[in-house]
């Protein structure tokens, strides 16, 4: 409501944030000559590897090598021209604009980091991907869940226990997929708990996620501390599933060992972000729960049936955090241990809104998560003179700046953490 | 829809009116409202604590172990339970309070020797709760005050964090400073700190109308990467740890007992800033408006307050509040700060202001209630052998409770009394 208030002017407000987006392009673009473009010896050049590390492809493809210099000025010039451009006459789609300065930038950087050096550009994106992963997993539940109207911010207890879950019983059963299976069960139980809490009980949604995280993150630790510790080989040691290269599709150059050749959980991931999207956007089903989410009263006049609705959604979103979870123990390390989850379901929760509600937005905006994540980790590798602890905080930087207006207002569902109560 | 709230709240349609009429006929006991909210929150905790003994009791192999022949040995099974889950909560008992026996004794001590060391002994169990209590109380009123203006501030823990951090800074850079001089000083800088770290995401939200929730979040994350580059760089002591220098005595928040007792002015600090919050929130005009735009940002708008302003001015007093918890806990209990140093501070901080129905006083008791359970969580760890995380399940189970009391309104059979609504956290703030 607050937000159809603050929105009403809405042509000046459009006009001044094309202007000041080309505003911050202009300053990004001269930080990117000034930081980058000055002190560098003529002829460096940066080595990009784009063959993977761990195998060697059937096609190989030439690495690729750039002068620094002209390609840092090269990409400078360019976010200054759209910067001017977006400014004087401004831009039809500002988010793709902004991905391309993004991209532009983050380039310029990684030459600037890369020089005199090779650097590995498949491996590091497809690191991105798995650790995109989980965040994308709990964004996507919290996008399932809140697209019916219930705020669901327990996905990080959800994920603790479903790792948990998911590793005891792989261990003990000896089956990986067994052990995924649990922690899609626990995943359900538990948000069929917020269910209860949220749709029937009418409890406020936040205090009910907030019991959950604190549960989860207790009751997890409690059972390892208990448990788990004085018998690892027999309960805490499930080991991993393995890397399934796809036939043909991972032989293509770049996309192959990206997108390919992963563990199952990853491949999990990428087709439910496809499905939730269709689910929501192009079934019935989706028509109705977004309906239930927008306006509950008017989807219960026309029959639908808001407790069900809801019911469902959030138990199918507790599903995908449970894979989520799994992906902590049977996707990565194969043991359980405690906190292991590290605040990546509220990654995911950010990730969401940065996506707008929107399955594709969500994974998208994970990605760059991922991203930001492994880039840091990689720069220390190549002794970047920046405090790694500066790295690590740029993206939680960027969330903030991109969402305090330069791309737009996020708009949750209209319903959103509103109990319903029917006559 | 607010609307929809609205008419769901005024207008008794017969099947509610019907409803309602059934559900008092099936319960037995009707209580008074003002009886209820005090009850309820008792019945709440006593019902986490069963289920915690539940727990206990069911991940305890010698009581498994006993249930595998309660046919032939049905006392030994109960018996069995009895004594695993007395163990578990005598421990944490004792730990937190202390024993009576104890205390007596150690008074006699002193009668006929003089000899404080028993004294000391006696009472450290419960100083200890009240010294985890104090920084629970600065916490819990930030998150409190963050709700009556409708605003979840889930950065207490940075902010927490900051604010340590720079009543740790003010308290070991400078030296020779009267106590008089220095202690505010170095309080004040850990409010400042908090406030400052607050302030971005109030400022963003008031002027962007982008969530609180995200960017206090975001806040954290960026709060725990500047501690780790200060404690391993500007602020590191010399040697291997990466930890602040110790902080000069004079910076220090008195003790009150001599020395292993840590027991400090700063309890009666946190006492005293309760009292304020309440006269804050509901005897002033400021805090009136803030309490309005919480419940409701269009009449206060209308009534001509200014809601962005309100939601700068409640996030830098939530701010102040955890960042004054920080400094607490720096200048009373530990002196030097270290990695890790806030954490978990801002989840319990949140619990501690939905127990305490954000209210200043009601927080103020959640926060000795959670400080008994989590010092006497010690001592259960070392004696029982239960670990300490059976008190996050407690906490957890609480609020849910505190949070559906209709819950507990069926274990029991309270009838449903109107009481008055508190409006605690609006989804993503609208």
């Amino acid at each position: 409501m607050a937000a159809t208030a603050a929105r009403s002017p809405q042509r000046p407000i459009t006009m001044g944030r094309a202007q000041r987006m080309g505003a911050v392009f202009l300053v990004v673009g001269v930080a990117t000559l000034l930081f980058f473009g000055r002190g560098l010896e003529a002829g460096q050049t940066a080595k990009f590897g784009l063959n993977p590390g761990f195998k060697t492809q059937a096609v190989q493809i030439p690495d690729l090598t750039l002068p620094v210099q002209p390609t840092i000025y090269a990409l400078g010039a360019i976010i200054l021209l759209l910067g001017i451009w977006q400014l004087v006459r401004g831009f039809r789609s500002p988010e793709a604009l902004l991905g391309v300065v993004a991209f532009c930038f983050v380039f310029a950087f990684l030459t600037w980091a890369a020089r005199g050096k090779s650097f590995n550009l498949v491996g590091m994106l497809s690191s991105s991907l798995v650790r995109a992963t989980p965040m994308a997993l709990a964004a996507l539940c919290g996008v399932m869940s809140e697209r019916s109207g219930v705020v669901n911010i327990g996905i990080e207890g959800i994920m603790l226990m479903s790792a948990l879950a998911a590793v005891v019983v792989a261990t003990v059963t000896k089956s990986l997929y067994l052990g995924l299976a649990a922690a899609i069960l626990t995943g359900a139980i538990i948000a069929a708990v917020h269910a209860v809490m949220a749709v029937s009980l009418k409890v406020d949604q936040i205090v009910s996620g907030t019991a959950i995280i604190i549960i989860g993150t207790g009751a997890s630790s409690f059972i390892a501390a208990r448990f788990l510790e004085e018998n690892v080989n027999g309960l805490n040691n499930s080991g991993t599933f393995p890397v399934i290269s796809i036939p043909l599709l991972s032989k293509i150059p770049l996309l192959g060992p990206i997108f390919f050749e992963n563990g199952l959980i990853v491949y999990l991931m990428l087709a439910l972000a496809a499905l939730t999207h269709v689910l929501l956007f192009s079934t019935k089903w989706g028509l109705r729960v977004r309906a239930v989410g927008e306006h509950p009263r008017a989807a219960d006049t026309l029959g639908v049936n808001v407790y069900l609705v809801r019911y469902v959604s959030v138990i199918l979103g507790g599903m995908i955090a449970g894979i989520g979870g799994a992906y902590f123990t049977i996707g990565s390390v194969g043991r359980f241990d405690e906190f292991m989850t590290a605040g990546k379901g509220f990654i995911g929760l950010a990730a969401m809104i940065f996506g707008n509600w929107n399955p594709i937005g969500a994974f998208a905006s994970s990605l760059l998560f991922g991203f930001a994540d492994s880039l840091q980790i990689k720069l220390q590798i190549l002794r970047v003179p920046i405090p790694s602890e500066f790295l690590l905080m740029a993206p939680y930087l960027v969330t903030m700046i991109v969402l305090a207006g330069v791309v737009g207002r996020a708009e949750p569902p209209a319903a959103d953490g509103q109990p319903y109560e029917k006559h | 829809m607010d609307e929809d709230r609205v008419e769901a709240e005024s207008t008794p349609t017969p099947a509610r009116a019907e409803r309602e009429a059934t559900e008092a006929k099936r319960s037995r006991r009707g209580f008074s409202p003002r009886l209820q909210a005090v009850l309820l929150p008792v019945l709440a905790v006593f019902t986490a604590f069963v289920i915690g003994a539940i727990v206990i009791a069911v991940t305890d192999t010698t009581v498994v172990a006993a249930y595998r022949n309660i046919l032939r040995a049905p006392r030994a099974a109960l018996s069995a339970t009895w004594r695993a889950v007395a163990t578990a909560y005598g421990a944490l008992f004792s730990g937190s309070l202390g024993s009576p026996g104890e205390i007596f004794q150690a008074v006699q001590a002193y009668r006929s020797t003089g000899d404080t060391a028993l004294w000391l002994k006696a009472i450290w169990p419960i100083t200890e709760s009240l010294v985890a209590a104090t920084p629970f109380i600065f916490s819990g009123l930030a998150v409190a005050l963050g709700f009556r203006c409708g605003l979840f501030n889930i950065g207490a823990e940075g902010q927490f964090g900051i604010g340590a951090l720079a009543a740790a800074y003010v308290g070991y850079s400078i030296t020779n400073a009267p106590r008089l001089v220095h202690l505010p000083l170095a309080i004040l800088a850990g409010a400042l700190g908090g406030a400052a770290w607050a302030a971005i995401p109030g400022y963003l939200k008031a002027k962007t109308g982008a969530h609180e929730v995200v960017n206090t979040m975001m806040m954290n994350y960026v709060a725990f990467r500047l501690s780790d580059w200060l404690l391993n760089g500007p602020m590191k002591a010399p040697g291997y740890r990466p930890v602040t220098p110790n902080i000069e005595m004079t910076a220090a928040l008195p003790r009150l007992f001599a020395d292993p007792v840590r027991f400090n002015a700063g309890f009666f600090l946190a006492l005293g800033v309760a009292a304020l919050v309440y006269w804050f929130l509901f005897k002033t005009t400021l805090g009136f408006e803030i309490r309005t735009v919480g419940a409701n940002p269009h009449a206060a708008r209308y009534s001509g307050m200014s809601v962005t302003r309100n939601f700068i001015l409640a996030m830098v007093l939530s701010g102040a509040l955890a960042g004054l918890a920080g400094a607490s806990q720096v200048l009373g209990v530990d002196y030097w700060v270290g990695q890790g140093f806030a954490a978990g501070y801002g989840f319990d901080a949140i619990a501690l202001a939905l127990l305490g129905k954000s209210h200043p006083f009601g927080v103020v008791l959640a926060a000795l209630l959670f400080g008994v359970l989590r010092s006497g969580a010690t001592r259960m760890q070392s004696m029982a052998g239960i670990p300490i995380d059976i008190i996050s399940i407690l906490q957890g189970l609480v609020i849910m409770f505190i949070a559906a009391p209709a819950i507990i309104r069926w274990l029991y059979r309270i009838r449903v009394e109107r009481a008055e609504e508190v409006v605690l956290t609006r989804g993503w703030g609208r």
